[in-house]
This record gives C-alpha cells, sequence and structure tokens, in this order.
C-alpha cells in the first residue's frame, strides 16, 4: 500500500500530529497501561478508606497478634509476619519468573518464555493457596464479613492496655475480608490469563505473530498484582 | 496488515525497548527482597526491642514500601524505559490519590471526636 503524500499532509506526520504513536507503545499495551491506573485508583480508594476508618479508631486489633500463626504448622501463637513473609516472597518470586518469560520473548525463546510463563502460574496457585489458607484460618477463630470471635475471645487481638472495642474489631474484618478478597480475585484472574497466554505461546500463536507482545501485556498485570500486594501487606501486616 | 507487522518490527527494533537484562532482573529481584528483609527486622526485631515505636517505624514502613513500588513500576513494568509522555500520564493521575490521602486522613482526625 503506497501512496504519493503531497506536501502539505507531509508536514502533519509528527508524533502529536496524528502520525505515529506519541507514546511509542502498541496500542493494547498502552490500553493495559491506562487499565491499571483505573484499578490503582479502585485500590487506593479501598485501602484509603481503612486508613480513614483505621486513623479515626481510638483502639484497633494489633496485626502481631491476629496473624501470628503459621497454618498447616504447629506454629500457632507468637510467629507474627512469617507466614505473609512466605507469601509476599511468593508473591516476588512469580513477578521475576514473569519478567523473564518477557525477556526470554524478546530473544523469540519459546521453550523458556513457556517454562518461565509455567513457572509464574504455580506462583500464583501457591499464592492463591496461602491465602486460602490465610482465610480459613481467621474464619476459624470467628472473624468473617459480619462476624467477629466473641467477647472473651476478642481481647486477645488487642494490645495490652488498649480498650477492647467489637465495634472496630469488625470494620477491620469487613475491610481485611474485602482487600485481600478484591486483591485474591485479581490474582486468580492473573492465573487464568496467565494460563491462557501460556497455552497460546505453546500453540505458537505468538511465533507466526513474530512477537511476544502479549506476554509483555499480561506481564504488565501481574506486576500490577505484586504492586498491590506490596501496599495490602504493608498496611494490614506491618502498621 | 503490512503496516501492522511493520508496526511491530520498528517496536523491537529500538534499543531502549529491548527490555531488562537478566542480570538486571535478579538485581531488582536482590533489592525487593533487601528492603522486604528490613522491614522484617524493624517489625521483629527494633520495635519490640523498644529501639524505637511506631511513630517512626510506620513512616519508615511507607519509604520502604514506595521504594519497592518504585522498583517494580520503573524495571519490571519498564515504564523506566518508556517515552516520557507515558510516564507523566501514568504518574500525574498518582497526585489524585495523593489528593484524596491529604483529604481523607485530615477528615478521619475529626471523626475520633465525633465518635
Amino acid at each position: 500500500m503506497s501512496t504519493t503524500v503531497s506536501q502539505i499532509d507531509k508536514v502533519k506526520d509528527g508524533p502529536w500530529d496524528g502520525g505515529h504513536s506519541p507514546f511509542k507503545i502498541e496500542y493494547g499495551k498502552l490500553m493495559m497501561w491506562f487499565f491499571l491506573l483505573s484499578d490503582a485508583f479502585t485500590f487506593s480508594t479501598l485501602l484509603i478508606s481503612y486508613g480513614a476508618l483505621r486513623f479515626s479508631s481510638p483502639s484497633w486489633p494489633a496485626p502481631d497478634l491476629v496473624f501470628q500463626s503459621v497454618p498447616l504448622t504447629s506454629l500457632t501463637h507468637g510467629y507474627p509476619l512469617v507466614f505473609v513473609g512466605i507469601m509476599t516472597f511468593i508473591l516476588i518470586m512469580s513477578s521475576v519468573t514473569m519478567v523473564l518469560a518477557v525477556e526470554a520473548g524478546h530473544r523469540n525463546s519459546k521453550k523458556e518464555v513457556v517454562w518461565w510463563m509455567i513457572a509464574t502460574v504455580i506462583g500464583g496457585f501457591m499464592f492463591l493457596g496461602c491465602q486460602a489458607l490465610e482465610w480459613s484460618h481467621l474464619h476459624h477463630e470467628g472473624f468473617w464479613w459480619g462476624s467477629i470471635p466473641d467477647a472473651e475471645h476478642l481481647k486477645e487481638f488487642f494490645k495490652e492496655g488498649t480498650p477492647v472495642n467489637a465495634e472496630y474489631t469488625q470494620q477491620f474484618a469487613n475491610l481485611f475480608f474485602t482487600i485481600t478478597g478484591f486483591h485474591g480475585f485479581h490474582v486468580f484472574s492473573g492465573v487464568i490469563i496467565n494460563i491462557v497466554i501460556t497455552l497460546n505461546v505453546l500453540f505458537g500463536t505468538y511465533e507466526r505473530r513474530g512477537s511476544y507482545l502479549m506476554v509483555e501485556k499480561v506481564g504488565l498485570y501481574w506486576h500490577f498484582v505484586d504492586l498491590v500486594w506490596v501496599f495490602v501487606f504493608t498496611f494490614f501486616y506491618l502498621i | 496488515m503490512s503496516s501492522h507487522t511493520h508496526d511491530a518490527h520498528a517496536e523491537h527494533g529500538h534499543d531502549d525497548h529491548a527490555g531488562l537484562s537478566r542480570g538486571k532482573i535478579w538485581q531488582v529481584f536482590f533489592i525487593l527482597l533487601g528492603i522486604t528483609v528490613v522491614e522484617f527486622i524493624i517489625a521483629l526485631y527494633m520495635v519490640p526491642k523498644g529501639m524505637f515505636g511506631a511513630n517512626i517505624a510506620n513512616p519508615m514502613y511507607i519509604i520502604l514500601t514506595l521504594a519497592k513500588a518504585f522498583y517494580i513500576v520503573a524495571f519490571f513494568m519498564h515504564l523506566k524505559f518508556e517515552k516520557v509522555a507515558l510516564v507523566y500520564s501514568m504518574v500525574v493521575p498518582i497526585l489524585f490519590i495523593i489528593g484524596l490521602i491529604l483529604v481523607l486522613t485530615n477528615e478521619s482526625h475529626y471523626w475520633v471526636s465525633l465518635r
């Protein structure tokens, strides 16, 4: 498709004049970025409302006392951050395998892309498994949307000297399950998308297309999920 | 169709779009791991030993978290090497989030006295 262009049209092919993309990235990738920006707003509103409710509460359950066990082991008390530390490591690790898949894609190495994608999917499933254990552990202790442990057990979750309050504990439980649930749902959809992309790589779709750009796009989504977890980890478990 | 494939090739022809090297990827991984380890040392050792209280630990957690966020977005998501126009399209809207944080933390102080 070649056409001769007159001089007056020639002037208008700069990046900001309707010529090639000023962002120098492919359309789908740009849309992924804008989607992630809007998703960042969604997560921000959830985390900021968590912050606002927590700051406005005279007392709040202590994370060190709520999250202090490692499910499936004998470590039931006095081990804060250990289990969530494992979860954080799994997610950072799966982010690394994802970026290694993208790197292999730049070299058009189909075999390596497949292996790194499979590693990423396994990492995603491991994280989801850990989250299921964490949720069921808290559920057994009595936490859920709209329910908290009875008054006798409630004082175990507050630091000595802070007033025990059922109302704020309920807010904590609702926010915890909503925010980690929303994040877990993102991880779950990310795993599904990663599986679809892995199958496409296996079937040679991107090899025929000549570029593994789709791997980069799902990579962006997967890193975003990791990014959100970094914030959830800080605001729920550390502070 | 031909113009599309041409675009895809142009995309990969650029050196600054070549992506991270494997060495750099592992370097960023160890930075992220190191920051997380520092957070754990603060939470499990320094605060329980009474070296400093939550008023110092919490801002440190937030700074370390933002550092981790920078490394994930800049290197893993490759934003640092994209066009400046794209970087600003993504970073500037975050100001709205900062605005909401300022408004609601300020507001929550009033809620305390209402309770």
